[in-house]
């Protein structure tokens, strides 16, 4: 029971960063159509980021959750404005060779200053130590983590459903064209839209860094279980993703802790299982027309 | 082809606020719209007929902006438009009602209404629209893809008139939907034309183009054929049919 306990929590553990990064994922390709195969490196970037600021400044931890994402966000609005938009008339050929072109990149960048080796990054002393359930203790620092991931989802769920901002992304999400014909500047919103997918992606990489090891592959390793996270839980559908991601997580880590030997093979049965049920996904619907 | 080519020019009522001149647009290769000019004057109710296929809809997306042309001018209140946004055009005070209404299920009905910025003076305010749309009041909070056909067609009618536009694109309005709606649907359109603003509409529906407009445009093949009024069209009805292949 208590192993189940344990692999429960690090299950919504995991699935707190994957919820994190598949939002981004899911609203960047809502509104652009370009399914960004460089968010993983930015995850990367992200723990870096508060590794480096660290390393050069003695920016703490709370402080890194803040400078990081905001940087990194800045630097993706200028690739968005420059590479990325070019994508949104092209075939989406050209989007895999672009955002895949960037990740190795980035990573590569990374790799060369960094080698392969995780680098050391200490928690925030006032999350050290653990927390005791009864028959169960568990480290603060992830136990937090899980609440500050749920709490994130959840305000970006309401943001995108009970806000006005919200209801334009929804619109320009399901009918591009359509919306530009109700007077509103489409193109300049993708702006804010990548800059937050990409901010809550280094975010997440900013709360990896303390528990999780801070090497130049992190990104590429989590992007393509993302990637399975939207398509589980079904193209453009934000809600449908954060649950896929729950579940990836959950699934995953009790394989891990049951079958280790098919714990990498989870998400992929996972995914199989529920497209051969529901081909559009959990929540899919069919693609609306433009 | 059965129709005669009788090019007259019509005479518009007010001042022209769209006029289209030689305006060709496609799909790669293959040119949908030939050289198209029209002219429409404030205050026109004017339908574009044509067969499936003639370029209707095609025609209508470049006047928003939605196509691109690949030559011609349009001119919308004096203003050369051709280079200009979807957006911008529409914050000038061009409105669209798109051919499958374009309702986005993802939005309360509320919410689609609200969506459209508010352009001009003659805005509808949300409680006249709920006025003269009660059905779409009464079902304000619930998402708009579980509306009706008829229903959704209404909330499109609904969501262009919160903007206040001058000159109303309106893309076959009346398309699948039963005679009572039908009805409802011209009774709503006379009533935003007698308020001043110019509607181009697309129909294929004859007797419903005559109760709403007093003039006609045929359009074959991407080119402008003939223009007619309403006389032309109750005299020569079955040519007509015969063309649309209806
Ligand atoms: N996306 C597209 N790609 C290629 N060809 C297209 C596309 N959309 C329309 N066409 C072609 O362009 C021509 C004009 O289409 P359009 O939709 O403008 O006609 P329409 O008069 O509105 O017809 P309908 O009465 O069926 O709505 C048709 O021959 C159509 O097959
Ligand atoms: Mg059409």
């Amino acid at each position: 029971m208590t192993t189940f306990l344990q692999a429960s929590l690090n299950g919504l553990v995991s699935g707190g960063f994957y919820a994190l990064l598949a939002i981004g994922l899911a609203v960047i390709y809502g509104m652009l159509r370009v399914a960004n195969f460089a968010h993983g490196a930015v995850y990367m970037l992200g723990a870096f980021g508060a590794v480096i600021l660290y390393d050069m400044f003695g920016t703490p931890f709370w402080a890194a959750l803040v400078v990081v994402p905001v940087v990194i966000a800045a630097g993706g609005v200028v690739v968005e404005r420059t590479l990325i938009r070019r994508l949104v008339p092209l075939d989406p050929v050209y989007n895999f060779l672009l955002t895949f072109g960037l990740a190795l990149i980035i990573q590569d960048l990374v790799r060369l200053n960094y080698g392969v080796v995780g680098q050391p990054y200490a928690k925030p002393a006032a999350l050290e130590g653990r927390i005791n359930f009864g028959p169960l203790e568990y480290p603060t620092y992830q136990f937090v983590v899980l609440i500050a991931s749920i709490a994130l989802t959840c305000g970006v769920w309401l943001a995108l459903n009970k806000t006005k901002v919200g209801m334009v992304v929804r619109a320009a999400t399901e009918r591009p064209s359509l919306t530009e014909a109700f007077g509103v500047n489409v193109n300049v919103w993708m702006i804010p839209v990548f800059a937050f997918g990409v901010a809550l992606a280094a975010l997440a990489g900013v709360m990896a860094a303390p528990m999780r090891s801070v090497n130049s592959a992190m990104g590429a390793d989590i992007v393509i279980i993302l990637f399975a996270v939207i398509i589980i839980g079904g193209m453009g559908s934000v809600l449908g993703a954060v649950l896929a991601a729950y579940l990836v997580g959950f699934l995953q880590e009790l394989a891990q802790m049951y079958v280790p030997a098919a714990a990498g093979a989870t998400t992929f049965i996972l995914m199989a299982v529920v497209l051969a049920v529901r081909p559009s996904g959990l929540l899919g619907r069919q693609e609306a027309a433009r | 082809m059965s129709v005669v080519i009788r090019v007259s020019s019509m005479p518009t009522w007010g001042r022209t606020v769209l006029e289209l001149r030689h305006v060709s647009a496609g799909y790669g290769e293959a040119t949908v719209l030939h050289e198209v000019s029209l002219q429409v004057g404030q205050g026109d109710v004017v339908t574009l007929i044509g067969r499936n296929g003639a370029g209707k809809s095609t025609l209508l997306r470049s006047i928003m902006g939605l196509h691109p042309i690949s030559s011609g001018s349009i001119k919308f209140l004096g203003r050369d438009i051709t280079r200009l946004r979807p957006h911008r055009r529409a914050r000038m005070g061009l409105g669209w009602v798109q051919d499958d209404r374009g309702i986005y299920s993802s939005l309360t009905v509320e919410e689609n209404l609200r969506l459209p910025r508010v352009i001009g003076a003659n805005a509808w305010a949300e409680e006249r629209l709920f006025g003269t749309f009660p059905v779409l009041g009464q079902r304000r909070r619930q998402m708009a893809g579980s509306l009706s056909g008829g229903e959704q067609q209404m909330l499109a009618l609904a969501r262009v008139l919160r903007m206040g536009a001058d000159v109303v694109l309106c893309d076959e309005p009346t398309e699948g939907l039963a005679p009572v709606i039908v009805d409802q649907i011209a009774e709503i359109l006379r009533e935003v034309a007698s308020s001043g603003a110019t509607i181009l509409l697309v129909e294929q529906n004859l007797r419903f183009a005559t109760t709403v407009a007093h003039k006609h445009f045929l359009i074959a093949e991407g080119h402008i054929v003939d223009h007619l009024d309403n006389s032309d069209v109750i005299a020569r009805e079955n040519d007509l049919l015969a063309h649309l292949g209806i």
